[in-house]
């Protein structure tokens, strides 16, 4: 077999973070080869550089494909040569029809005007080459996740594809939608296509891959072929790494529980029939870090929403106590009289009014504290500001500096210090150190310690497993909207939380 | 970033310059406004070979505007609040007509009839608010449908025809004057005695907030700016002051437009409720994940620009002492370009009173002067159009400097 692609000590740097580290990658002509890794590994990164979405320069190392060295600019440039990326969000149009998404950006036309009946007749032999029994004109919107799925995949044919890079392709679809994705795979590799396989699924991954490469914290651990593929050997590469003094002494002693969650239930809002919550219980007692693990899409971030004012979901059923007493949480503005507050995942989008100068945005979820008759005191709004910039440590030459000029770590001082400022007993924290550099994520851990120590509960969402080891009391293990296991610190480790996971 | 260090704003010159170049946002419309009265001034004399501005002419200024600027008052808001509303010119209108028909038809006095045509306004934004804050319909659609039934209504409710005269008390909303409570007639004392007074408390409001940021260690602005700022903003009210003494004296509307203007800038920059509108513009999900019932305050925002409508109509229903069912045509578009001239940005959270005020002046005196110089409606309309552009296009241009 021939070598397709290898990837040379490739280097990718973002301010502050090293995405990947002479990272090396080689895919044989006519293979499944699998990629695997934590969140945060540098799978995607590394697909990234492969297409041209980081351009040739941006990074350090090497790109040979099909013997030659390549240096692509755009993703049209990778295209060209037959190197089609589908991403884990589907890039489709909802309200265009099969062949109209199938031909964009590439249509058959004559002149300018498109020649619909070809069309069609490509769209059919496509459509039939990954087994779709779909009329060309039906709205994708109309079909379900796993069709939508093929019709991508029809589109990469289309474009005389040499080398499929699927990203979690079946993280969205049920067992036998997965099963007949994979077994179309198969089928493509027969016809000679090469496929990277990106996913978590280790028991599909064993199914289909030729070769499997395992990424850690954007190094290249191990590549085994197919007969070297196992589970366990798999989840040790993923996870098996250093973590000591990465995370501040703490004392642990937690209290009576302060936060009680029972039997929540959510639905998506706009699936009818997609529950996205299965009947979970959870809790948190006082001066506690409890973490959340599980991989994304697993309905972390849709269960602490749904929690916080009924922000995320509907046909919400289930009970919250705290301190012992039911707590009304069915608007925002209850949950944080309940003494609950949400840091959120998505800082810019929705965490920060981003124009707005630092002072403003901690005032903003508890105005009345620093109003008297609804008339705003900007003295002790500056005075309240001051305050959190000193016990955050915000980096700033001034409060009154807007906060889309600060570093990720800094902005998320001015989050949490706008929660503080509401006084809450419970705070959940979604992925509080993402994106953030490792200097500012040790002043977050401290600032979560000093909560705990005042006798607060967290609760702390993170994909980052060695973090939740190193900061949690108690970890939940959280897939596909279900809990799946709960592991004291002791007990806890990431093979376990991984195999819980990737077994479930 | 825009902060200098000390080394760069001295080998950058003058630090009132350098302030005012990065600041440009902020003071250029003011600057622009005075620019065009010192244009027209130069051009009229030229040409017309009359006096801009003397003191019928002022009046005039006022008169004409009014209803403009008490508009892009409750305009601001709902555009900061990330919306927009096409229908207060049919608005307008049509409180007007409920105005004139109360009155003429009915012959209520002016302390019923004003409330009404306020609380019917209110009914109006409340009923176009309801479904753009409650069921999510965009407001352009809502109110472009709003424009089209209130001006249906209007000619309904008039049958096409004007109806006026009306009674004194009820003129006396848009033509009336403050009487001279000292009797000297002209100059109206009470004239000038306003404009020195509202002079010197803007002088020492002004004051106040600089020496209070200076001592949280917050103050910008060099004293050179502020003392110029301050002198000129005085000089023109007193030189305005005077000048309306000269004839009949301070126009009711320019009191209550003055009245407004306070109220709502203190509304927008010192509230509660004032400040949490400007967060849901600024970014509606961060707004409600923090608390906030966005829901109710853009449904509050149209209920208020309803009833601002509603003053406008009676006050341009009062100045042509008729209600006419083309009252009020084209004004949607005068206000929102007041308000976007005077630096409120398409996409909400940003803006403020005191802009929009400038950008509605502006708008004013640019009708107001070219059609002194006898400019014809077509140029007119051609130039206004530009000028919006240019002051969106210059916003824009600061921002990405920036």
């Amino acid at each position: 077999m021939a070598t397709l692609l290898e990837m040379q000590s490739i280097t990718k740097t973002f301010p502050g973070v090293k995405a990947l580290d002479q990272v090396s990658f080689t895919v044989e002509e006519g293979e499944i080869h699998a990629l695997v890794g934590e969140n945060g590994a540098g799978k995607s990164t590394l697909m990234k550089v492969l297409s041209g979405v980081y351009p040739a320069g941006s990074y350090d190392g090497q790109v040979v494909y099909d013997g030659k060295p390549a240096a692509f600019h755009t993703i049209s440039d990778s295209e060209r040569v037959g190197i089609i990326i589908i991403h884990q969000e589907l890039a489709l149009i909802p309200l265009l029809s099969v062949s109209e998404n199938l031909f964009l950006g590439n249509e058959v036309s004559k002149n300018g005007i498109i020649d619909w009946p070809e069309t069609f007749a490509r769209t059919e032999t496509l459509l039939e080459k990954v087994g779709l029994r779909e009329a060309p004109t039906t709205m994708v919107e109309k079909l379900g996740v796993g069709k939508q799925q093929l019709i991508e995949i029809a589109k990469a044919l289309s474009k005389d594809v040499r080398l499929l890079i699927l990203d979690e392709p079946t993280a969205a679809l049920q067992e036998n939608d997965s099963q007949k994705l994979l077994d179309l795979l198969l089928e493509l590799k027969a016809q000679g296509i090469t496929s990277i396989l990106i996913s978590h699924k280790l028991n599909e991954v064993a199914k289909v891959a030729d070769r499997l490469t395992v990424l850690r914290d954007g190094a290249t651990v191990c590549t085994m072929t197919r007969d070297e593929i196992s589970e366990d050997r798999i989840i040790r590469d993923m996870v098996g790494r250093d973590m000591a003094h990465r995370y501040p002494e703490r004392k642990r002693n937690p209290g009576e529980v302060l936060m009680e969650v029972k039997n929540w239930n959510v639905w998506h809002p706009e699936l009818a029939d997609r529950k996205v919550i299965k009947n979970v219980s959870f809790n948190v007692r006082k001066g506690e870090i409890v973490g959340i693990a599980g991989l994304m899409g697993s309905g972390r971030t849709e269960l602490a929403m749904s929690i916080f004012g009924k922000s995320y979901g509907r046909d919400i059923t289930g009970s919250v106590t705290i301190g012992g007493r039911p707590a009304e949480v069915g608007r925002v503005k209850d949950a944080v009289a309940a003494g609950l507050a949400y840091v959120t995942e998505d800082r810019k989008g929705l965490g920060l009014v981003l124009d707005d100068p630092i002072l403003r945005n901690i005032s903003l979820a508890n105005l009345p504290g620093i109003s008297a008759n609804g008339v705003i005191n900007e003295a002790e709004e500056q005075k309240i500001a001051e305050g959190y910039r000193g016990a955050m440590n915000i980096r700033t030459p001034s409060v009154h500096q807007h906060v889309v000029n600060l570093s990720g770590g800094n902005q998320q001082k001015v989050v949490l210090s706008k929660w503080l400022f509401t006084g809450p007993q419970v705070l959940i924290l979604d992925e509080p150190t993402r994106g953030i550099d490792v200097g500012a994520k040790f002043e977050i851990y401290g600032i979560m310690n000093k909560l705990a120590a005042e006798g607060r509960g967290v609760v702390m969402i993170s994909s980052e497993m060695p973090e939740l080891l190193g900061m949690c009391d108690r970890i939940y293990v959280m897939n596909e909207g279900a809990l799946v296991g709960e592991l004291s610190a002791d007990e806890a480790s990431q093979e376990r939380i991984m195999s819980l996971i990737v077994r479930n | 970033m825009s902060e200098m260090t000390e080394g760069e704003a001295r080998r950058a010159g003058n630090p009132g310059l350098v302030y005012l170049r990065s600041h440009l946002r902020e003071y250029g419309m003011l600057m622009a406004l005075i620019a065009i009265v010192i244009f027209f001034s130069v051009l009229v004399k030229a040409q017309v070979g009359i006096d801009f501005l003397v003191a019928q002419n002022i009046t005039n200024l006022f008169l004409q505007n009014s209803y403009v600027i008490i508009m892009a008052l409750g305009m601001l808001l709902v555009i900061v609040a990330g919306h927009i509303d096409l229908s207060v010119g049919s608005v307008a209108a049509f409180t007007g007509a409920v105005a004139a028909v109360l009155t003429i038809n009915y012959g209520l006095p002016v302390w019923v009839v004003v409330p009404t045509c306020l609380v019917v306004g209110g009914l109006i934004g409340a009923a176009q608010g309801y479904w753009i804050a409650y069921w999510r319909i965009p407001s352009f659609i809502v109110t472009l449908a709003g424009m089209l039934v209130f001006r249906g209504l209007t000619l309904w409710l008039l049958d096409g025809r004007n109806v006026g005269p009306f009674p004194k008390a009820f003129q006396s909303l848009s033509t009336g004057f403050i009487t001279d409570v000292f009797g000297v007639g002209r100059p109206n004392v009470t004239a000038i005695l306003i404009a020195v007074l509202a002079a010197s408390a803007l002088i020492y409001l002004g004051w106040r907030t600089r020496t209070r940021n200076i001592s949280y260690g917050i103050n910008e602005e060099p004293t050179i700016v502020f003392v110029i700022r301050n002198a000129v903003i005085a000089a023109a009210l007193i030189f305005v002051g005077w000048k309306l003494a000269t004839f009949r004296g301070i126009p009711n509307v320019a009191v209550s437009m003055a009245v407004l203007t306070v109220i709502y800038a203190f509304f927008t920059e010192s509230t509660v409720t004032g400040r949490r509108i400007y967060a849901i513009g600024g970014n509606l999900k961060a707004a409600r994940l923090s608390g906030i019932n966005a829901d109710r305050l853009t449904f509050l925002c149209f209920v208020n620009m309803g009833v601002l409508a509603a003053l406008a109509g009676m006050i341009v229903t009062a100045r042509l002492n008729s209600a006419t069912p083309k009252a009020g045509v084209g004004f949607e578009l005068d206000v929102i370009a007041a308000v976007f001239i005077g630096g409120a940005s398409m996409s909400g959270g940003v803006g403020k009173i005191v802009g929009a005020v400038v950008g509605a002046f502006i708008m004013g005196v640019m009708n107001n002067g070219m059609s002194i110089l006898g400019i014809g409606i077509d140029y007119q309309q051609v130039i206004k159009g530009l000028v919006l552009l240019a002051a969106v296009v210059f916003d824009v241009y600061n921002k990405q400097k920036a």
